[in-house]
């Protein structure tokens, strides 16, 4: 295989290890803020319990986020160096934003997040769980505008030729509020926080499941669920706008999204199926006219195939690949919808925690958002090829001139064998601390934590 | 805001060397500890040694992540030759690094013997290798390393091992060994501090070993490296600093005066990275056997927009950022007492 392959293997399989962490810590994030929110706020020591034990979780996932998410920022040099002389003045810009906005404010206050239990009073520890939080979200922020920066690019201007050419800011705030940015990042933090609430939701229906901690785990899964339902919701609007967006800005991502060839008015919706890319057509069942009205808010706008979006093999990404994608990815986005609506159904009669299929069903939903999360990042980033940045640079003139195709492979094969490593001590840690539960001692706060608020107790 | 008045590539010039003299100073100690890690033997004693960086070593990794991402953003041209030229050197920092990383975080999770065994080995040999590659990486660049003239590497993985990159390697190490035998004092009692002071000694010794040599062998082999200080002898002050603060170290110590001598062990370090910057100046990265092909503060910039808000940038979130580094080692000050939350 050529350095470019194998450069897209390794940026695949470092980004995606990767990605399965932050999204936990920032769902986390929020559930932790509520616990503790909630805990200052009705002096009840159960959500005490909660923060203490779900902190831990956080710990883990943050350590592996912080361990995998430095390879990610010299990735770009090492890898895509090319690339990087092309985009630094851009591209840079928002990851040292990220670096000093974020990642400060987040791994400063962590430290009291997860040490200062008994050396900071309540309130202080309950602003420090904030700013993680916070930081957590901002650096969403930064990578998801820099990302957007490379779908929808804006607020600059192309300077010098040829191989000197590239790319330099000549409007900061048009750059950040790229066309899509604001849709995506919105779409990437509703996945996030879906990631943290069926995390919680899981575990807690799987110790009422081996009859467990009861107490706990009930108020655990009722304030997952809670935030789940909402999360999954809002996922729906924000995947619609998002929809939309591409629609507009990257008409040959969606069609590659749908397998449309031929523009067409009054254009189908395909459920799912299989795109025959050697005849250019689609094979499965369709809604008619559904395509149009996401795509514009009319049965008989026009949605521009492939054909015309991109006439030539070479302009356009592999259609099926995409279209399998993106269908995983709203289908897990419908059965969340479906899984947290009935489930909270379920609680709001007074019924759930005796359906045993239903917590079987939930103790699984950890796996929905993760998955999605994933291959909803795939049909983005697989969606925009074969550009690096959207028609202006390709993916193969983006790689790095100077590195040789054996390292690569010597590269991939050490963090495959890193990564495997630390993914399964990740889920024995992880199972370590399910197994063992929260802390009885956790129930009566002690010393700072233990002074009562005024007006609560 | 407007800078135009101001000489930006210069500003993030020195930005830049803050950046990174900041994360030697921090992660300095957390890599030192990790060094000193395996002359521990009794588990409590590694547990309050990882302890004392337990709450602030994740910060002071991030002092490295944001000089990284402003490299980028202010000098692409020099990220991405340094980056893809010495690919294989920055993978194995990666590595190193994350082991270093998970290990602080995993390895109190478990009692069994062989795990904390291969952690320990884990956090030791990420911190010794990350100190090492930082050494040759910085040795490489005032050494020279062949560039094209589109500043491309043309060199090799193990050309870049050359023996004054090494010495560099093996100096870094020695300077963080010191300064986070210094750090573990101020953060233990006891016996193991008794112990630590024999061990502050010894580095110091060490680093002293490594700094002379690796001073020599620049003025004989690496000319340029003092050609400023040579041409301006009172900048020859910041080299007599540097080994004022260093005596000072030892004496500090014996007056029991642990955060001096750290402080001391800082001016130190800002004096080094000082004086590299000096005779770097105006250069990122030197080039060798073809001089102007060397990367510089012009040629591999960002356009003066990009400079100008990124020093905004800098100008909101530096202050911000400093505030909070000082309340968390305030909250977190005092000797290491173990509990339930530790490592």
């Amino acid at each position: 295989m050529d350095v470019l392959t194998l450069s897209r293997i390794q940026f695949t399989l470092t980004i995606s290890f990767h990605y399965i962490y932050p999204p936990l810590s920032i769902g986390l994030g929020i559930m932790l803020v509520l616990m503790e929110g909630l805990w200052l706020k009705t002096g009840n020591s159960i959500y005490h319990q909660m923060a203490r034990y779900w902190t831990k979780v956080f710990a883990l996932t943050f350590a592996m986020g912080v361990a995998t998410g430095i390879v990610m920022e010299f990735e770009f040099g090492t890898n895509w160096a090319t690339y990087s002389r092309y985009v630094g003045d851009v591209f840079g810009s928002a990851l040292a934003a990220e670096g000093i906005f974020a990642f400060f404010l987040e791994s400063g206050f962590l430290a009291v997040l997860l040490f200062g239990w008994e050396k900071v009073g309540r309130k202080m520890h309950f602003f420090a769980t904030c700013m993680v939080c916070l930081g957590a979200h901002f650096s969403a922020i930064w990578i998801v505008v820099a990302n957007s920066w490379m779908q929808t690019p804006a607020g600059f201007h192309i300077v010098g030729e040829g191989l000197n050419a590239r790319a330099e800011i000549t409007d900061f705030w048009a750059m950040v509020l790229s066309p899509s940015s604001m849709d995506r990042l919105f779409h990437t933090l509703c996945g996030a926080w879906q990631a943290g609430a069926f995390l919680v939701v899981s575990v807690s229906a799987w110790y009422l499941l081996k009859d467990k901690h009861k107490d706990f785990a009930r108020n655990s899964l009722r304030l997952g669920l809670f935030v789940g339902l909402i999360a999954s919701l809002l996922q729906l609007v924000s995947g619609h706008k998002s929809a939309q967006g591409v629609a507009k800005n990257q008409p040959v991502k969606l069609a590659a999204f749908e397998g449309l060839y031929e523009t067409t008015g009054h254009a189908p919706l395909t459920m799912f199926g299989w795109v025959d890319q050697k005849n250019e057509r689609v094979v499965g069942p369709q809604i008619p006219g559904m395509l149009s009205f996401l795509a514009h808010s009319d049965v008989n706008a026009p949605v521009k195939g492939l054909r015309e979006a991109a006439p030539t093999e070479k302009d356009r990404p592999p259609i099926n690949v995409t279209f399998q994608l993106f269908h995983l990815m709203v289908g897990i986005g419908f059965g969340m919808i479906a899984i947290s609506s009935v489930g909270f159904l379920y609680f709001w009669r007074g019924s759930l925690f005796e359906k045993r299929w239903m917590l079987w069903l939930l103790v699984l939903s950890v796996l929905g958002p993760q998955i999605a999360n994933q291959a909803g990042w795939f049909a983005a980033e697989v969606g925009r090829q074969p550009w690096i940045v959207q028609g202006l640079l390709r993916t193969s003139a983006g790689v790095s001139a100077v590195i040789r195709a054996n390292t690569v492979l010597s590269a991939i094969i050490l963090f495959t064998s890193v990564y495997v490593l630390l993914f399964a001590v990740f889920v024995y840690l992880l199972n370590h601390k399910i197994q063992h539960g929260p802390e009885e001692a956790d129930l009566i706060p002690a010393g700072k934590l233990a002074l009562p608020l005024k007006g609560a107790s | 805001m407007n800078f135009s008045s101001l000489d930006l590539n210069s500003i993030w010039f020195v930005l830049i060397g803050v950046l990174f003299t900041g994360y030697a100073m921090l992660d300095g100690f957390d890599l030192g500890i990790g060094a000193l890690h395996l002359f521990t033997k009794r588990d409590e004693e590694r547990r309050i040694l990882l302890n004392a960086i337990g709450p602030v070593w994740d910060g002071n990794e991030v002092w490295l992540v944001t000089g990284g991402g402003a490299l980028f953003a202010a000098f692409p041209n020099v990220y991405a030759t340094v980056f893809s030229g010495f690919y294989f050197a920055f993978v194995l920092l990666l590595v190193a690094l994350i082991f270093r990383a998970v290990a602080i975080e995993f390895r109190s999770k478990q009692p069994m013997h062989w795990w904390r065994r291969m952690w320990d080995v884990g956090f030791s040999t990420g911190s010794v290798l990350s100190s090492v590659l930082i050494g040759v990486a910085m040795g490489n660049i005032a050494w020279g390393i062949p560039l094209d003239g589109r500043g491309e590497f043309t060199g090799t993985f193990w050309a870049l091992l050359g023996p004054y990159p090494l010495l560099l390697g093996v100096t870094t190490v020695a300077l963080f060994m010191m300064h986070g035998a210094i750090y573990a004092l101020i953060k233990t009692e006891g016996e193991l501090r008794d112990r630590l002071k024999g061990w502050i000694n010894n580095t110091i010794v060490f680093f002293i070993i490594c700094y002379a040599v690796t001073t020599m062998a620049t003025l004989l082999y690496v000319p340029h490296m003092a050609a400023r200080v040579r041409a301006n002898p009172w900048l020859f002050s910041i080299a007599v600093l540097n080994m004022l603060a260093i005596a000072n170290i030892p004496r500090e110590i014996h007056r029991g005066r642990d955060h001096r001598a750290f402080i001391s062990s800082c001016v130190a370090m800002i004096a080094l990275m000082g004086l590299f910057g000096l005779e770097m100046y105006p250069n990122l990265v030197l080039s060798k056997p073809v001089p102007e092909n060397s990367l510089n503060i012009h040629n591999a910039a960002s356009s003066q927009k990009t400079l100008g808000i990124m020093l905004t940038i800098a100008l909101i979130g530096v202050p911000v950022v400093l505030a909070y580094t000082v309340s968390i080692y305030w909250i977190f000050r005092g000797k290491v007492k173990l509990d339930r939350m530790s490592y």
